[in-house]
Formats: structure tokens, C-alpha cells, sequence
């Protein structure tokens, strides 16, 4: 073992394979620790749960107010979701080192957080149209509520990835995480929810479709560069 | 905070940062690292600021801070193909062979929370080896190892500056590597 | 040349003494400005024809609006430029500005609210610009959650002015985006801000208070910018003298 060190290795990993192994790792431990990956979709069931128990079992009135019971407990649970992004690497180092690895911190972090959408946005995505069928949605609405739900929860993950990265290290910090968050995820919630609506009742809902997109894009350029200046900060 | 601090290693010279608790060696090291901005000063290596590309810097340097960098529902495989991975190409035979030599091959198939310090501390070892960088920043290296880790570390640093590679080592109490090859510096909290 | 000028900038005795200097005239200029626009507004304009007397709330409400927006503006800049160029002047006057532009905010949402109360009989409406106010409150005080989250005065400055930098992006999204919703559900807007025909009897005073608004922010920002200072140099030597002379 004594070749000389100093010889820029040609085995360096490209940005891709870095990426891959950042977003399997995640997934990988996510898997392992299933228990946790329920949480958010539980919390989701249970606030959807609420509402009617505070309105009225009517399914009539419930349709009327399921764009909003809907994206409201999905913006919810995302929130809750949002401890599993960055808190564990925090605290055990591997963050540390992902920003010392050579590779664009910028994309790792865009890669955890797409890891981060597949465990807790996608799932969400899918149990959001039983919410809704619960709430008297009509079943013609699924596709719909399916669709804006994926794209919103990407936009989601995205925005919430920046507030996770800046409240890293601070104690009790949920309170703080829904202030920084939830001020920010309201366009989202505007077009989730009318998209939603739209599809409810049978009208074509792509405009609000297509911006929901549009602010998914926005989160995938911005918000990993916020996220890596903020991971930096709270390491120095 | 540290001030009046001022140093320069060369190729195949190991520094050694001492100093009694809360004397600054991690701010030290982290800062050598790019981890933390120095106010004043700057800091080379071969020649350029490491700001000027922070990126590249990190390609050529190796930080293991207090506690190993390990998942621990991760095997010790595992943990070194994402941790050194993400840095550079690892072959399975590559892992094995390093992680043996640290004595870790028997337990590197179970998940690292099922290991002791000791033996987390030897996996991180075999992950330093791995990296294959020039430069080694280490943050107490011995903490939680047996006089025969200890011994094990000091031989590590000593081929890796024959390799022509450099260390920085905050240390507790002296590595056990030839004196020749040694830097000190001491920091005081006044 | 320049050069130099810029560099004092950058250092915080020069600023505390220049603050000192400056903020009277600021001060005063800023009294006579609000105090000359509202004798214009509540007594020398004539009553508006919708609304009668009531429309004179804008010469308060209108100046302090404008300013939520542009103190949350100036704090992004001056919080991005310490950020970029670690010019630690720079978060402070960020940390200075967003009390004020909190202030500012709650008392426009105030304000409107007391407007609407006269006009539509509800003192709560969910009209765009409300909720764009209340959603600028929220992100004021975000920034000032996190701030106070944080015991590392560095860290809090750098953190603070990401998260900073990041709604100044998301400001005008926010503000869209309201408006879209808005617009689908056809909701009563409160605030008919009139046409800009407006006579000259109404448009001067409102000048008058809008610019005496903008100097007295520059007033409070340069008396709160001089505590940030004391507390963030406490320990610095030049303090002492500046203290007690």
C-alpha cells in the first residue's frame, strides 16, 4: 500500500453516480426504519379524520371543503415529514461529510430531497385520493387529485428542504419550521387546492396544473442552492 | 476564538495540534477544513487559497471529526460504499482487504450500531484509507481504541507520509509515530 | 477614492458616529413631512365622494403599506450583500430594519382593517392585499424567529439572511398568486385606493406622508442600527470612548 498519494486518482465518482448513492443510501434507510415512514401518512389520515368530526358528517358539505381539508393536511403532514431530511446526517456527521466529499453540496442535497419526495410525497400522492374518496369526492376526481398532489408535494419538499437546512441545530424547532415553511408553501396550497377543485367537478384542470409545475421547476432550480448555503451555515 | 495562529506543513510531515478542553483544536481543524470561515488569514494548499476552489480542495482532503461519520442502520460495508463512494470508484476487494487490515472484516456485515466505539472507530479508519486523499485532517484518530488501535493509527500516518501524503492530527496525547517526521503546535486558551 | 469612502462604510465606529449625525435631520425632516402631509389630508383636502370622510385613513394607511414592502426590500438587499460579501454592517442594518418593517406591516394591516370596518361594516376581509400584508407579517416575523433561535450572533446574521433572500423571491410569487385566488372567487376588495385622477388637494398631502414615512425609517432604522452596533462591538475598545464621550 505504498503508492504515492499525492496522484490525482482517475476513479473520482461523477456527479451522477454521487447523486445515486446519496438517494439510495436514503431510501435504503428509510426501508430499514419503516415504522417511520408511516408517520407522516398517519398524521395525514388522522387530520383529514378531523374535519368532519368538526363539520358535519354530511358527505355533501365534506365535498365542498375537500380541495381545502385535502391540501391543508397534505401541507401538514409534509411539515411533519420534514425531520426526516436532514436532522439524522446532522447529528451523526455524514452531513458534514457530504459537504466535504468534493462533490456540489447543491446537488447531493437536490438528490436527498428527491429521495425525500419518493418516501414521503409520492406515498402521500397516493393516499390522498382515498382521503378524498372518504370525503365524498367523486372517483373521476382520483386522477386529478393524484396528479396535483405529486407535483405540489415536489414543490413541498423542495420549499420545506430550505427551512429544514436553516433550522438545523435548533432546539424544539418545530413551531419555527411550520413559521418558516408554511408562509411560503401558501402558492402551492392556492393552485393544489383549486387544481383540486377543478377536478371535483369534472372541469379541465391543467391551468393550475401547469403552474403548480411551474413552481415545482422554480423549487428544483432555487431551493437547492438555498438549502446548501444554509447546510453550510449551520456547519461553521 | 483563535487568534496568531500560523503554520506550514510539508509533504510527509505530520503536525500534531495540542492543547488543553476548549482550546480551539476542532476550530482549528474545522477551519483548515473550509468547514469554518477564518476572519483574518488565509489558508493554502499547493500553492492556492483553498477558497478560490473550495471543491477541489475537498477532493484532495480526508476529515474525520470526533465522532466516526458511520449510519448506524447501516453494515460497515455499506456505510463506507455510500461515505467513500460518493468521493471515488470503490471495488468491493478494495473494502475488504482495508477493512481487514483494520480488523474489522469479521463484523462488517452487521449494522454499525451493533458495534462497539472501538470498532466503529477502526471502520472509520479503513473509510480514511479508502479515500485515498493527500491530505488527512483528524480529529482525535485514537479516541475509544486499544493500545493496539493506537498503534495501528500511528502506523497508518507514518505510510501515508512516506506516500508522500500530509497529516494534521488534534491529538490528546502523542501518536506513536518516529519523531523525525513531526510538527507541533500547541494551542493555549488564555 | 470611491474606494475609501466605501471601505468606512464597512466599519461600525464610523457608521455609529454618522448614524448619530444624521438621524436628527432625518428626525425632524420626517415630522415636519407626515406632520404637514396629515394637516393637508385630515383638514385641507376635500371629502371624497364615495366614501366621505372616511377615504382619509389612506393618508396613514397607504404610506405604511408601501413601506412594509419596501423595509422587507431593503432588508433582503442589505442581509444578501453581508451574505455575499460578509460585510457585517450589512446584517446588522438587515437585523435593525425588521422590527421597523414589522411595525410598519401591523400598523397597514390595522389600518385597512379599521377602513374596512367603516366601509363594509366587516373589519376583516380575506381582500389580496390584506392577505398579502398578513402573509408579509408572517415572513417578517419568521425572519425574527429565526434570528432569536440562534445564540451565535454570526450564525443568526447568515441564517437569517438566506431565509431573507429567499422570500424577497418569493414576495412577488406570494403576492401573484393570492391574486389569482382571489380573482376565481370574485371577494369584495377593500381597498379602493381611488382612481389616479386624483386631485391635487388629495395627491400632495398623500406625497407628503408617503415621503415622510420613507424618512422616518430611515430615522428609526439609524437610531435601532446604533444599539445593534453597541451590542454587537460591546467588547470592541473603541466603544468606551464612544460611550462616554
Amino acid at each position: 500500500m505504498n503508492t504515492s498519494v499525492i496522484e490525482t486518482s482517475a476513479t473520482g465518482t461523477s456527479a451522477f453516480e454521487a447523486a445515486r448513492l446519496v438517494l439510495a443510501r436514503d431510501v435504503r434507510l428509510a426501508l430499514r426504519k419503516r415504522g417511520q415512514l408511516v408517520q407522516p401518512l398517519a398524521f395525514f389520515a388522522i387530520v383529514t379524520t378531523l374535519f368532519p368530526l368538526g363539520i358535519s358528517p354530511e358527505l355533501s358539505r365534506l365535498r365542498d371543503v375537500a380541495p381545502g381539508v385535502l391540501w391543508v393536511a397534505a401541507l401538514l403532514s409534509s411539515l411533519l415529514a420534514l425531520e426526516f431530511l436532514f436532522r439524522d446526517d446532522a447529528q451523526d456527521g455524514t452531513l458534514e461529510q457530504h459537504v466535504l466529499s468534493g462533490q456540489s453540496l447543491t446537488w447531493l442535497l437536490f438528490a436527498k430531497t428527491v429521495a425525500h419526495w419518493l418516501l414521503t410525497g409520492l406515498p402521500l400522492a397516493v393516499m390522498a385520493p382515498l382521503a378524498g374518496l372518504a370525503l365524498g369526492v367523486p372517483a373521476a376526481a382520483v386522477s386529478g387529485i393524484v396528479l396535483s398532489v405529486a407535483i405540489g408535494s415536489v414543490a413541498l419538499s423542495l420549499i420545506g428542504s430550505i427551512g429544514a437546512a436553516l433550522t438545523l441545530g435548533v432546539k424544539r424547532s418545530g413551531a419555527l419550521l411550520s413559521l418558516l415553511t408554511l408562509p411560503l408553501s401558501m402558492p402551492v396550497l392556492i393552485f393544489g387546492a383549486r387544481a383540486t377543485e377543478l377536478a371535483i367537478k369534472g372541469a379541465g384542470f391543467a391551468p393550475p396544473l401547469y403552474l403548480l409545475g411551474a413552481l415545482a421547476v422554480l423549487g428544483i432550480t432555487l431551493a437547492p442552492l438555498a438549502a446548501a448555503a444554509a447546510v453550510r451555515i449551520s456547519l461553521e | 476564538m483563535l487568534r496568531g495562529v500560523r503554520f506550514c506543513v510539508n509533504a510527509g510531515e505530520c503536525l500534531q495540534i495540542t492543547g488543553g478542553n476548549g482550546a480551539g483544536k476542532t476550530s482549528l481543524l474545522r477551519t483548515l477544513s473550509g468547514l469554518m470561515y477564518p476572519e483574518e488569514g488565509t489558508i493554502s494548499w499547493c500553492g492556492s487559497n483553498i477558497r478560490r476552489d473550495l471543491q477541489a480542495f475537498h477532493g484532495d482532503l480526508a476529515y474525520i471529526g470526533h465522532e466516526p461519520p458511520l449510519k448506524p442502520d447501516l453494515t460497515a460495508y455499506e456505510n463506507l460504499r455510500y461515505w467513500v463512494g460518493v468521493r471515488r470508484r470503490l471495488a468491493n476487494d478494495e473494502m475488504s482487504r482495508e477493512l481487514g487490515r483494520m480488523g474489522a472484516e469479521q463484523w462488517s456485515n452487521r449494522p454499525v450500531r451493533t458495534l462497539s466505539a472501538g470498532q466503529k472507530r477502526r471502520v472509520a479508519l479503513a473509510g480514511l484509507l479508502l479515500m485515498a486523499a493527500p491530505l488527512w485532517l483528524l480529529d482525535e484518530p485514537t479516541t475509544n481504541l486499544d493500545t493496539e488501535g493506537q498503534r495501528l493509527v500511528g502506523t497508518l500516518i507514518e505510510e501515508h507520509l512516506a506516500g508522500g501524503g500530509l497529516a494534521v492530527a488534534a491529538i490528546h496525547h502523542e501518536l506513536t509515530i518516529s519523531a523525525a517526521l513531526v510538527r507541533r503546535l500547541e494551542l493555549s486558551s488564555k | 477614492m470611491a474606494w475609501t469612502w466605501f471601505h468606512r462604510l464597512g466599519s461600525p465606529p464610523y457608521i455609529y458616529g454618522l448614524a448619530a449625525r444624521l438621524t436628527p435631520w432625518f428626525a425632524w425632516s420626517a415630522a415636519a413631512l407626515i406632520g404637514g402631509g396629515l394637516f393637508g389630508g385630515l383638514f385641507l383636502a376635500p371629502p371624497d365622494y364615495q366614501q366621505g370622510e372616511d377615504f382619509r385613513i389612506i393618508y396613514v394607511h397607504a404610506p405604511t403599506a408601501w413601506m412594509s414592502l419596501m423595509v422587507y426590500s431593503t432588508m433582503g438587499i442589505s442581509a444578501g450583500v453581508g451574505l455575499i460579501w460578509r460585510i457585517k454592517i450589512a446584517h446588522a442594518v438587515a437585523a435593525s430594519c425588521a422590527p421597523i418593517g414589522a411595525s410598519f406591516t401591523f400598523a397597514a394591516l390595522v389600518t385597512g382593517s379599521l377602513w374596512g370596518g367603516r366601509m363594509w361594516g366587516t373589519y376583516w376581509e380575506w381582500d389580496p392585499r390584506i392577505v398579502s400584508e398578513l402573509i408579509l407579517l408572517f415572513l417578517y416575523l419568521g425572519y425574527m424567529g429565526l434570528r432569536s433561535a440562534m445564540d451565535d450572533m454570526q450564525r443568526a446574521d447568515r441564517a437569517s439572511a438566506v431565509l431573507a433572500v429567499v422570500g424577497i423571491v418569493n414576495v412577488p410569487i406570494i403576492h401573484y398568486s393570492v391574486l389569482w385566488w382571489n380573482s376565481l372567487h370574485q371577494a369584495p376588495s377593500v381597498m379602493q385606493l381611488g382612481k389616479p385622477t386624483m386631485p391635487a388637494s388629495m395627491l400632495t398631502p398623500l406625497l407628503m406622508t408617503l415621503l415622510g414615512f420613507t424618512v422616518l425609517f430611515a430615522a428609526l432604522l439609524l437610531v435601532r442600527l446604533r444599539a445593534e452596533i453597541l451590542n454587537r462591538e460591546r467588547t470592541a475598545s473603541w466603544i468606551r470612548e464612544a460611550v462616554t464621550s
